[in-house]
């Protein structure tokens, strides 16, 4: 007969867990960024691979010294960060100035992370965050974009890429228009296929939309994203562009162009579904997607600005606590009742 | 083969059901420990007085302690022997409580002694309730609600549909299962005692889709007498929490601090039904109980029927336990209780002893992260509280806050935020210290108990 000689373990019960772990989560949202990724390298050939290294090892950087200054374990390890580098990354201009976009790694997790708190309490997307700073502070730098797959794109660098700190990025001869720009200035449509492949100029990794939509709907199978976030956002946009475009169709862009143009893709199924960003309630994510929906064709419709996901996003993460609040569930067996809010 | 249940709750998490290795193994019944420690505390309420005293000789099924009142139940003698004394022994909640340690005859035939019998036919709903009372009837699905209290419907309150509660839903324990297939006419019989005392009208078996040979054996046998059906409910945890029947069945809720009578519904376990039709026509006790041994460091796992006061030890040394055995829990995985003593024994709201190796607990060591607000415990929570901000304000200890502001007392502890949490943040576990807490603050200072 065996009897348990050792001590036994006492501990209040559920005594099982479901297996999802933080790191677990983090670790396929990088998985699930790597298509797009990939193509970012792909297209932009060494621009693109030494912006997407750059931002990516600046924020890493930066969170491991921030603890270590803290005094705190590092938390590079539960991915979080490495997807704030890969998304700040996949946002830049391939061909910006390295030093830039180490400026703006640092920013992201210092400013959009650190300094709320860390992981979990930061209101805003950092990866945002620090894209927003460069857009304020290098506003010529940062729309400036280089064209895609030229032919040369593994064995050469844009001039701009390597530019001195503090000194004036040298534009190249060759610079390329996004889509939403030539729609913008030129009311000239880029047609369906070329956007959604990525065929395109624009952000390193904003253009394949086909390659961020598999990763996106990777996420949602394993239910690590809120699909009802760019479900939201994907309707929102494709109703109020549609009716817009239905009543004048040479001022307005279509529905399809405006879905698969720009960071949309991108900041729809990676950014605005972030879950510390984002409403916890169902009902607050619809809210939430219809608000980034709306923002986004308003700034893209009549704002200065070609592109305007990210001041979108950015909003939406501004009045997620409030969403939050205003769709609590009724407390079950509360209805009929006076419960305080 | 699964049948396809659709009725069921909102929210709600998918537990892994871990019930294949027992749910086919028939009830047996288990040997006599050589000495039964038959706690007076197994129900809620007041302790039992016992009504034997040290050295007497007691023979199987009599009555060895009486209710202290109406929150109180009888108890009877699990086995022929004889009382060695009355003491504390250690129990489940971790308090020391009276106990009768009897230690049976080796010799003994262990016939069970029969008492007065309460017939259906002839008795009145009083009588009933009484006869329940004195066979220390309690709720056997783990909550160990004296019976006879939740049937008396008081004046001006009427009870329209009585719901027997086979849904089973914690992981591993199949008890309900096998007393469902196996002892369908004592949950008929049960049935026919509960409508009479409650004046329902209808009666509906709550079966989950993952027991399709119960709820289409109890179909098949459902007798014609009866006004009612089996509803085939998803599979989903905590679907066997009375309120979430409650919303699945009838789309009730119950109101908030409310009882079931208010929204005139009644729900009772499938085992407790079951004891209910055995015991009352044959005038006899709870003396013995089907009880779930599993888990991943049991080695003969099974459906076992076994006497109450029987000590864990006694009982984990018979059925065999792994060398790196490292939790033992009454009840199942989500809302068992841990044991920390092998001398604790098996009481009448034991419906299962699971035991885990180290490593099938490996996964609860994980680190904890802070919340990244992901939503799976709002998702989850089937009462639709908000877990994530609860458990940041009890971090805080802003506990009436959690109370008034935040429903805390509605609050069942099914524990679903804790099992889906990915930051592994212990939340249900901080509720229940922030409910101690509140208890503790608006308790009138009295003696030590």
């Amino acid at each position: 007969m065996t009897t348990p000689g050792k001590t036994l373990e006492i501990r209040t019960s559920p005594h099982i867990l479901s297996g999802y772990s933080v790191d677990t989560i983090m670790f396929n949202v990088v998985l699930a960024l790597l298509p797009a990724t990939a193509f970012a390298v792909f297209a932009f050939g060494l621009a693109g691979l030494l912006t997407l290294s750059m931002a990516l090892a600046s924020c890493v950087l930066t969170e491991h010294l921030i603890c270590r200054a803290t005094g705190k374990p590092s938390t590079i390890g539960d991915w979080s960060v490495t997807i704030t580098g890969l998304l700040y990354g996949l946002t830049l201009p391939p061909g910006l100035p390295l030093w830039m976009v180490a400026v703006g790694g640092l920013i992201c997790v210092a400013m959009g992370k650190a300094l709320f708190g860390g992981l979990g309490y930061n209101t805003f997307n950092p990866a945002l965050v620090g894209r927003a700073v460069l857009q304020a502070a290098f506003p010529v730098a940062m729309t400036t974009w280089i064209p895609g797959f030229v032919a040369d794109r593994f064995s050469s660098l844009p001039a701009s890429t390597l530019t001195l700190p503090f000194t004036e990025p040298a534009v190249d001869a060759i610079t390329s228009a996004t889509p939403l720009a030539l729609w913008k200035f030129s009311r000239e449509a880029t047609p369906a296929f070329e956007l959604s492949m990525g065929f395109v100029s624009g952000s390193a990794g904003e253009t394949s939309s086909v390659l961020i939509l598999l990763g996106g709907i990777y996420l949602i199978a394993r239910n690590m994203m809120n699909w009802r976030i760019p479900a939201s956002i994907f309707a929102t946009v494709a109703v109020f562009s549609g009716a817009l475009h239905l009543a004048d169709p040479g001022r307005y862009a279509s529905p399809v162009f405006m879905l698969f143009s720009g960071g949309l893709m991108l900041g729809a199924m990676f950014m605005a579904s972030d879950m510390v960003g984002s409403p916890m309630t169902s009902r607050g994510c619809y809210l939430y997607g219809a608000l980034i929906g709306l923002v986004t064709v308003l700034i893209r419709t009549w704002g200065g600005l070609p592109e305007g996901v990210m001041y979108a996003i950015l909003l939406g993460n501004a009045v997620t606590p409030h969403l939050d609040r205003w769709t609590r569930h009724k407390v079950y067996g509360t209805r009929g009742k006076e419960t305080a809010s | 083969m699964r049948l396809l249940g659709t009725k069921t709750f909102r929210h709600g998490v998918h537990p892994p059901e871990s019930k294949d290795e027992t749910s086919g193994l028939p009830i047996r019944q288990f040997p006599f420990a050589p000495v039964l420690i038959i706690p007076l505390v197994q129900h809620m309420g007041a302790p039992s007085i016992p009504v034997v005293a040290e050295g007497e000789e007691v023979s199987r099924g009599q009555r060895i302690a009486r209710a202290d009142g109406f929150m109180s139940v009888s108890m009877h003698a699990s086995a022929s022997g004889i009382v060695r004394r009355i003491a504390l022994a250690p129990s489940i909640s971790g308090r020391m409580v009276p106990a009768v340690y009897l230690e049976p005859f080796p010799g003994s035939t262990q016939e069970v002694e029969d008492g007065t019998p309460c017939p259906l036919e002839t008795s009145t709903s009083d009588e009933i309730i009484a006869a329940i009372q004195e066979a220390g009837v309690v709720g056997l699905g783990g909550a160990a609600f004296p019976t006879h209290v939740k049937l008396q419907v008081p004046e001006g309150k009427f009870v329209d549909t009585l719901i027997i509660n086979g849904v089973e839903c914690e992981p591993y324990l199949t008890t309900d299962h096998r007393v469902m297939l196996e002892q369908s006419d004592d949950v008929f019989m049960g049935i026919r005692y509960l409508l009479k005392v409650s004046g329902a009208k209808k009666v509906i078996i709550a079966v989950e889709a993952n027991k399709p040979d119960a709820a289409e054996h109890l179909r098949r046998n459902f007798p014609g007498d009866l006004n009612g059906s089996v509803e085939v409910l998803q599979v989903k945890y905590p679907q066997g929490a009375e309120k979430m029947l409650f919303a699945a069945l009838l789309g009730r809720e119950v109101p908030s601090g409310g009882l079931p009578l208010d929204i005139h519904a009644l729900c009772c376990n499938v085992a407790t039904t079951a004891e209910i039709g055995r015991l009352l026509p044959l005038g006899r006790g709870i003396q013995e109980r089907v009880i779930t041994v599993t888990g991943p460091a049991v080695k003969r796992k099974g459906n076992y029927r076994i006497p109450i006061g029987t000590p864990l030890r006694f009982l984990l040394e018979h059925v065999g336990v792994a060398e790196d055995v490292n939790r033992v829990f009454l009840g199942g995985p989500m809302m068992g209780a841990a044991a920390s003593s092998l001398e604790i024994s098996i009481t009448k709201g034991t419906s299962g002893v699971t035991a885990f190796t180290d490593s099938a607990a490996e996964r609860t060591h994980s680190p904890v992260y802070p919340c990244i607000r992901c939503g799976y415990c709002v998702d989850a929570c089937p009462i639709f509280l908000d877990p994530s901000l609860l458990g940041r304000l009890a971090a805080n200890e802003e506990f009436s806050v959690m109370a008034e502001r935040h429903n805390l007392m509605d609050c069942f502890e099914c524990g679903s935020c804790s099992f889906v949490c990915p930051s592994h943040i212990p939340l249900v576990q901080r509720f229940r210290a922030a409910k101690t807490a509140l208890r503790k603050a608006s308790a009138p200072k009295a003696g030590a108990a």
